[in-house]
């Protein structure tokens, strides 16, 4: 039999359904295997065995009386930047000191609505801003891979470093993360998992604490695609709270996943062969266009002419949505609060002492686009941009049906290799950025291993609110792939 | 004859512009379910979303939008079919998002237009710029603690309309009757009610002087000033400050200032150097507010009368004059008070009766119309009553003090006191037998031809009825028998 942290979800959940195994031993396993390796992956800030254990006897009582839902009883860990009600959630700063939100997030609320078992709150980059999972308040988070012969720690990626970690250390069976600029998709290829950054409005925002606002947008990592549209089932939805939620109904994710990529065409654009790109993710790319053409599907050459201004068009529109995000993060009705000799002193003091380096970053440049002055020629300039960003994908989507693309310029880094450099950094999500900008589909799926065997992954973007078809592409790459490969750092069958 | 400021180099105009924060009526807030009763226990009408908690969302209230509409329906001005809400950024610790939402670039409701009515009996049309919708702050309270403030968040997110007016305005009374027409039409609306010692009902008035025939020179902005009387007297201490600036051989500095109600004059508050970079950009939590037009038509089609097309009712279907007109349409509850009372009534006696001794006895006793003691239904019953005769003139002003007194129907105050006029022809020829027995030499002289002693005779005649003769069968009958 499968060990209980080995499961996929979709395993579990039969498993579950034949009693094979309980929602509770399931449970138990893997707050075992947090204990065991959290203190060194530090893939949870927060663990709640007490939350947990309740909840899977809750589900072991439903299951006993045939009232399962579709994830009854799966151990899940939520990315910390859920508002999660009477659990703390810091965002991985530490201008929330010990907030415990009197509220649960939609997204989370629907998870526990479909039987979901909550682990703890994961480790994320500071209020999501960061690439590699390094500017949390509460430490970074390793990543489960290493380099053949070499034991340096390597970032698992960000901004949804711990969820990521955390599915691939078998320490969870799948997460909630977000991706406002590849926070989903990039960490999933770094540690060799899926993840899905799904259409913009596709699920709610109501109780994510907010990064930039239009970008934002909450899915899910997990081991396989399945999974993921197992999970994503359950937090999408028309959200009444959230004014920019899609009202629009949810379609059989999990149906689609087999569905094969026959008589689809695939989109190749040429612009995403970039300066710097590995030629091991270059052989890659050329190997899963063959991949879906001998699966049927046709390759298309497009291009996507302003994927050049993705990156410095994302850095203005974030961190402007950032800098009036982050106001209300002022010592005043929650969180910390430095005393001050007046209002503004506290502000001063305040901000200085709960925010890191990067979000202070961010909040400056977002500061200054916006300013009297500056806004026409970065803001507006950049919305502009983003307009033509989204008419490329709009014009593409007349010729392909899905569009193929290496997740991530390179393999994971490793730790302190890029911190000095913030625009290194921000080069990691030139893949992924362009489908935040469109507000588009996109995931990540693990489709092979460098020379020093660290996961790569290749990215599928869709048309808006056809998942569907990202999940069929998905499914069919993951098949073909074969992909089997586990990472060094994991919990112990 | 045009108001103007006579300085020491000659004559002065006054450019007055308007730029009103209303608050909507509405049970709820603009984008959370919160409650907005006034004067509700501190912190009892707060919302996360009002507290600005991480991961709450606003979500636009439809009924602020109506509002919004129908007072645009109400100013004659275009609506917006497409608006947008904008992020205003600052920092205050009654401001909890650090931003309120507000239509910078593209307000709910464009141009339009009020005629305002003058104490000559002349009318000028006002432009409104525009009316957009946008979030209130909460209050601080800055005199509980000798160290802290203390923060109120009950109007944290109250619907406010900004109803910005040209600066079309010349005088302290042109600015006055403007805040009053303004507040008269939402009042009709029921779009706000108006209540200005409430802060429901708030102006931000800007006011430049400049040569006749000039173009505009630099203006300043008084804030929050909270009545009609204070914008009046607001307008004149600051065109006066700024004459003496120009005439002094100095600039007028662009700033906002307050007015002190005490002394009667504007200080500076802050300059435009200090003032905010707000850094307004589309707030990416709210779509752009997409009405349809079949909607607002709908919203039109039910907009009770307003101000301006029932005193032109008055004035053509009752014949009333275009002062009476005025006075009973100033206020919605006078309007339609005056409407019980004339219904199947001479309008012109209701109108009369109403602008006169009624307004007089509510003056009198301390009462507004919304709790008269007389209500209107007893006031027209009173003059039903003058009609039918029972009552005089003289006896029904008497009646209507004692119901201003005693709350009760003219009916019982007449029985009560037996106040009721006699016509019995026979019992007044009595009385006038008895009144010319009594002056037989007086009787004499008007025979002789001395006319003036008739109303002698009335009044002894009167006095003999205590008041309660018919008057005109007393003349009538006096006639007859004097010859």
């Amino acid at each position: 039999m499968t060990a209980a942290t080995d499961f996929t979800i979709a395993g579990a959940r039969a498993a579950l359904a034949r009693r094979e195994i309980s929602a509770t031993e399931l449970a138990t396993a893997h707050l075992d295997a947090i204990a065991a390796l959290n203190p060194r992956v530090n893939a949870y800030i927060t663990v709640t065995p007490e939350v947990a254990l309740a909840q899977a006897a809750a589900a072991d009582a439903a299951l006993s009386k045939g009232e399962a839902g579709p994830l009854t009883g799966i151990p899940l860990a939520v990315k910390d930047l859920f508002c999660t009600a009477g659990t703390r959630t810091t965002a991985a700063s530490k201008i929330l000191g010990d907030f415990k939100p009197p509220y649960e997030s939609t997204v989370t609320s629907q998870l526990l609505r479909d039987g979901a078992v909550f682990l703890g709150k994961a480790n994320l980059d500071e209020f999501a801003m960061g690439s590699s999972n390094e500017s949390s308040a509460f430490g970074g988070v390793e990543n489960p891979w290493k380099r053949q012969g070499d034991d340096a720690v390597l970032v698992p990626g960000g901004s949804s470093g711990g969820s990521a970690a955390a599915v691939a250390a078998r320490l969870a069976l799948g997460a909630t993360a977000t991706d406002t600029g590849g926070s989903i998709r990039q960490p999933a290829a770094f540690c060799g998992i899926v993840g899905i950054k799904p259409t913009y409005g596709r699920c709610s925002r109501f109780g994510i604490v907010a990064y930039a606002s239009s970008l934002d947008q909450a899915g899910p990592v997990a081991r396989t695609v399945e999974d993921c549209a197992i999970l994503l089932n359950s937090m999408a939805g028309f959200d009444p709270k959230d004014s920019t939620s899609a009202d629009r109904a949810v379609p059989d994710f999990a149906a689609a996943v087999a569905r094969g990529v026959k008589g689809l065409r695939i989109g190749i654009p040429r612009e995403y062969r970039v300066e710097g790109l590995s030629p091991e993710i270059d052989a890659l790319w050329r190997k899963g266009m063959e991949w879906l053409k001998a699966e049927g599907a046709t390759l298309v050459d497009i291009s996507l002419p302003h994927t050049k201004y993705a990156l410095p068009t994302y850095y203005i529109v974030a961190p402007a949505e950032a800098s009036s995000n982050l106001a209300r993060y002022d010592g005043v009705r929650f969180g910390i609060r430095e005393e001050g000799a007046d209002l503004k002193d506290l502000y001063e003091r305040s901000r200085a002492a709960g925010f890191g380096a990067e979000v202070k970053r961010r909040i400056l440049i977002g500061t200054y686009v916006l300013s009297a002055g500056y806004y026409d020629a970065y803001y507006v300039k950049a919305q502009q941009v983003r307009a033509l960003i989204k008419r490329d994908f709009d014009q593409a989507w007349g010729q392909v049906d899905a569009i193929l693309t290496p997740a991530t310029p390179t393999a994971a880094f490793g730790r302190d290799e890029t911190q000095d450099d913030p625009v290194a950094m921000y080069l990691n999500d030139v893949f992924t950025i362009t489908a935040n900008l469109a507000g588009i589909p996109g995931m990540s799926v693990p489709a092979g291993l460098d020379a020093r065997g660290l996961p790569l992954g290749l990215q599928i973007l869709g048309r808006p609110f056809d998942e569907e078809t990202v999940f069929a592409v998905g499914g069919a790459i993951e098949r073909v792939a074969g992909f089997t490969a586990t990472p060094s750092v994991r919990a112990a069958a | 004859m045009s108001y103007t400021i006579e300085g020491s180099t000659g004559t002065w105009e006054v450019v007055i512009g308007l730029e009103v924060h209303a608050q909507v009526t509405s049970e709820a807030k603009l984008f959370s379910g919160a409650a907005t009763t006034f004067g509700a226990e501190p912190n009892s009408q707060v919302s996360f979303i009002d507290a600005g908690f991480p991961g709450m969302l606003p979500v636009i209230n439809g009924e602020c939008v109506a509002q919004a509409v129908r007072t645009g329906l109400g100013l004659n001005a275009q609506v917006n079919l497409w608006s947008r809400f904008d992020r205003k950024n600052y920092f205050y610790a009654d401001l909890p998002q650090g931003y309120q939402i507000s239509q910078f670039a593209y307000p709910i409701i464009g141009t339009g237009q009020i005629e305002i009515q003058l104490a000559d009996g002349s009318t000028k049309q006002i432009g409104i710029t525009r009316l957009h919708l946008e979030q209130d702050a909460g209050k601080s309270l800055h005199d509980q603690h000798p160290t802290k403030s203390y923060i109120d968040l009950n109007r944290s997110g109250v619907a406010l309309m900004e109803i910005v007016s040209e600066p079309d305005l010349r005088s302290p009374e042109e600015a006055g009757a403007y805040l009053t027409k303004l507040r008269q039409i939402l009042r009709y609306l029921g779009t706000c009610d108006g209540n200005m010692e409430q802060g429901s009902l708030r102006a931000d008035v800007n006011v430049s002087v400049r040569r006749p025939g000039e173009g505009f020179r630099t203006r300043c902005e008084v804030k929050n000033v909270n009545s009609i009387r204070f914008v009046m007297q607001a307008v004149e201490a600051e065109a006066r400050r700024q004459v003496e600036l120009w005439e002094g051989g100095e600039e007028v500095v662009q700033e906002t200032r307050l007015f002190d109600t005490t002394r009667g004059v504007t200080r500076s508050m802050r300059s435009k150097e200090d003032a905010h970079d707000y850094r307004y950009f589309p707030d990416p939590d709210l779509p752009p507010l997409v009405i349809e037009q079949a909607w607002v038509d709908q919203l039109k089609a039910a907009l009770p009368e307003l101000p301006d097309a029932r005193r032109a009712r008055y004035v053509g279907d009752f014949g009333l004059t275009p002062y009476d007109a005025h006075v009973l349409t100033l206020e919605k509850e006078t309007a339609a008070f005056y409407e019980t009372v004339a219904k199947g009534r001479d309008p012109k006696v209701a109108a009369n009766w109403l602008t006169g001794d009624f307004f007089a006895g509510l003056n009198r006793t301390g009462h507004s119309i919304g709790d008269s003691p007389v209500t209107a239904a007893h006031l027209g019953e009173l003059l039903d009553l003058i009609a039918d005769s029972t009552l005089s003139g003289k006896l029904a002003k008497e009646v209507l003090e004692v119901m201003f007194e005693t709350g009760k129907a003219p009916g019982v105050v007449v029985e009560e006191r037996g106040l009721k006029q006699v016509t019995d022809t026979g019992a007044i020829e009595a009385v006038i037998d008895q009144v010319m027995a009594a002056n037989a030499g007086k009787v004499e002289e008007y025979r002789s031809g001395k006319d003036k002693l008739f109303g002698f005779f009335v009044g002894q005649t009167m006095k003999a009825m205590q008041g309660k003769g018919n008057p005109a069968l007393v003349n009538e009958l006096l006639k007859t028998k004097l010859g």
